[in-house]
């Protein structure tokens, strides 16, 4: 097996959650790699409460970005804007893999700086 | 004759170990690995001739600028150039380019004059002309590509080529698909309507004799780094009777004859267009990588390539899901570069799982999107061979695509 391609990874690539657009999202965030061109877009919609209600992300690129941005979008569930916030690199890191060299690292945290972009709107 | 265990020796590099495999480096398109012989010419070099070049006098200063001259006139063989005096350092092949743009094509074309490049080109052989061609107004044009052969379409150059047509600009063996274009045919055709002809050869000097006379070239450019000698030395190459009548671009040290405060007379070609102390240590390494490239002889190493190409490419091919960019069979006007995407796989994917297994390929798009947009692509794999890499090397790359391919499976 790969220890970079966990079952995780790979199962979140090929079964990726949450697809999808939300026109009228209270948050959209679009970050793009520009060495390698993956893209990754974030919405999320919030309810009375101020709660995340929907969460929806689209993206094109390699299996780390993307089971990444699969991975997150399943984080932010029931999370309120502040707690979403405080999400950090590091959090999407533990999830995929530590020892993951600089370039894949940005693979891998595209969707947070994706989040972070919408976040500040 | 060398063979391949001999030479694999030489390369220290190759006996490291890359995440507890050895290395097998697969990346010779993007720059090779040094002998220790040329690592041994620098030291060497650094270590007990090291002084400025053209400064004479003393002892240390007459071996330094020898041996700087001495691998210009190394070149000059190594591509049958008809002078060494037609030799000129630069950083680098897109330096090389650049210059061309910046000189030559500045002081000679003008707007409404044209200049042909083709879809099959790095970027160093398009950005230098899409700038030039803002600048001046001059028109900018591509060849196609056949993207189902791979080839480039020569009919269709032949259509572009007319009265204002000034400079054809071309590949001599594609980065990306390893195709050998006809040269000396867009040579001549070039030359028909009164054209010049640049010619990128960095793909291609590495990998095979050149001969820039026969090809019938104007302009022909190349890098040091990738035919085993160290990064910051360039070549361009151009005919004698077009750098006498060509203006240098930068001014300072070593490219004047004398110097007023209010204008200043040209050295000699090639001088005059090598401004500022060059790359010594740089250029006598380029001069160990020729040496250590002609022992092993460079028909024998277009034939190792060759034979790796014949290996490599049908097994490749009958990989399910497997699909290579380009030229389907090995044969003369091809070289051991081969380009590839497996389905439901992203390139990035690929060589992240082949650096696990210590195999060093490159993935991204190659420094050529206009040819990646013809096969309606933003990214490839790439695997490049050269001398030093073996049939246990090429059966180690075939390994990992099947071993890539099970984890995505």
């Amino acid at each position: 097996m790969s220890d970079l391609y966990r079952e995780i990874i790979i199962d979140h690539y090929k079964h990726p959650r949450n697809v999808g657009e939300l026109p009228e999202a209270d948050v959209h965030g679009h970050e793009d790699n520009s060495v390698c061109g993956d893209v990754v877009d974030v919405f999320i919609s919030f309810d009375d409460q101020g709660v995340a209600s929907e969460i929806k992300w689209n993206g094109e690129g390699c299996a780390l970005s993307q089971a990444s941005a699969s991975l997150l979008s399943d984080m932010l569930k029931g999370k309120t804007r502040e707690e979403i916030a405080q999400i950090t690199e590091g959090d999407i890191l533990e999830v995929v893999g530590t020892t993951l060299n600089p370039s894949r690292q940005k693979c891998a945290t595209l969707a947070v700086h994706a989040l972070y972009k919408g976040l500040k709107g | 004759m060398k063979d391949i265990r001999q030479i694999q020796s030489d390369f220290p590099i190759l006996s490291r170990s890359i995440h507890g495999h050895p290395l097998v480096y697969l990346d010779n398109g993007a720059t090779s690995q040094k002998p220790q012989q040329v690592i041994d010419t620098i030291t060497s070099f650094l270590q007990t001739s090291n002084a400025n070049v053209h400064r004479g006098i003393y002892t240390l200063s007459e071996e330094a600028t020898e041996m700087y001259e001495g691998v210009r006139e190394k070149v000059a063989q190594f591509i049958h150039a008809r002078s060494s005096k037609e030799i000129l350092f630069t950083r680098n092949a897109t330096e090389s380019l650049n210059l061309v743009a910046l000189s030559w094509a500045r002081q000679n074309l003008k707007k409404g004059d044209e200049i042909i490049t083709t879809v099959m080109e790095h970027h160093s052989n398009i950005v230098p002309w899409q700038i030039l061609a803002k600048e001046r107004g001059i028109i900018l044009r591509f060849v196609p590509v056949i993207t189902e052969a791979g080839i480039l379409d020569i009919d269709a150059c032949t259509q572009l080529l007319n009265s204002r047509t000034k400079l054809v600009c071309v590949g001599h063996m594609s980065n990306l698909l390893g195709t050998v274009n006809p040269v000396k045919v867009l040579a001549v055709k070039a030359h028909e309507v009164g054209a010049k002809i640049a010619v990128d050869g960095c793909q291609a000097v590495p990998h095979m004799p050149v001969d820039v006379q026969d090809l019938q070239a104007d302009f022909y450019v190349f890098s040091s780094h990738k035919m085993l000698g160290p990064t910051g030395v360039g070549v361009l190459w151009a005919r004698e009777e077009i750098l006498e009548t060509t203006e240098p671009v930068m001014g300072g040290g070593d490219m004047i004859k004398t110097v007023s405060k209010t204008e200043a007379t040209w050295n000699e070609i090639p001088w005059k267009f090598e401004a500022g102390t060059p790359n010594v240590s740089g250029v006598i390494g380029l001069g160990a990588a020729i040496d250590y490239l002609t022992h092993v002889g460079m028909t024998h190493i277009w034939d190792h390539e060759h034979e790796i190409a014949q290996y490599v490419l049908p097994k490749l091919l009958d990989i399910d899901g497997v699909h290579v960019f380009g030229i389907q069979e090995a044969h003369a006007d091809r070289g051991a570069i081969f380009s590839f995407w497996v389905d439901g796989m992203h390139p990035h994917d690929i060589a992240s799982i082949f650096d696990e297994e210590g195999i060093a390929i490159r993935a991204g798009h190659m420094c050529a999107q206009p040819l990646l947009t013809a096969y309606k692509k933003s990214s490839a794999a790439r695997a490049s061979f050269y001398l030093y890499n073996s049939i246990a090397d090429a059966d180690a790359f075939l390994a990992a695509i099947k071993k890539a391919k099970s984890i995505f499976s």
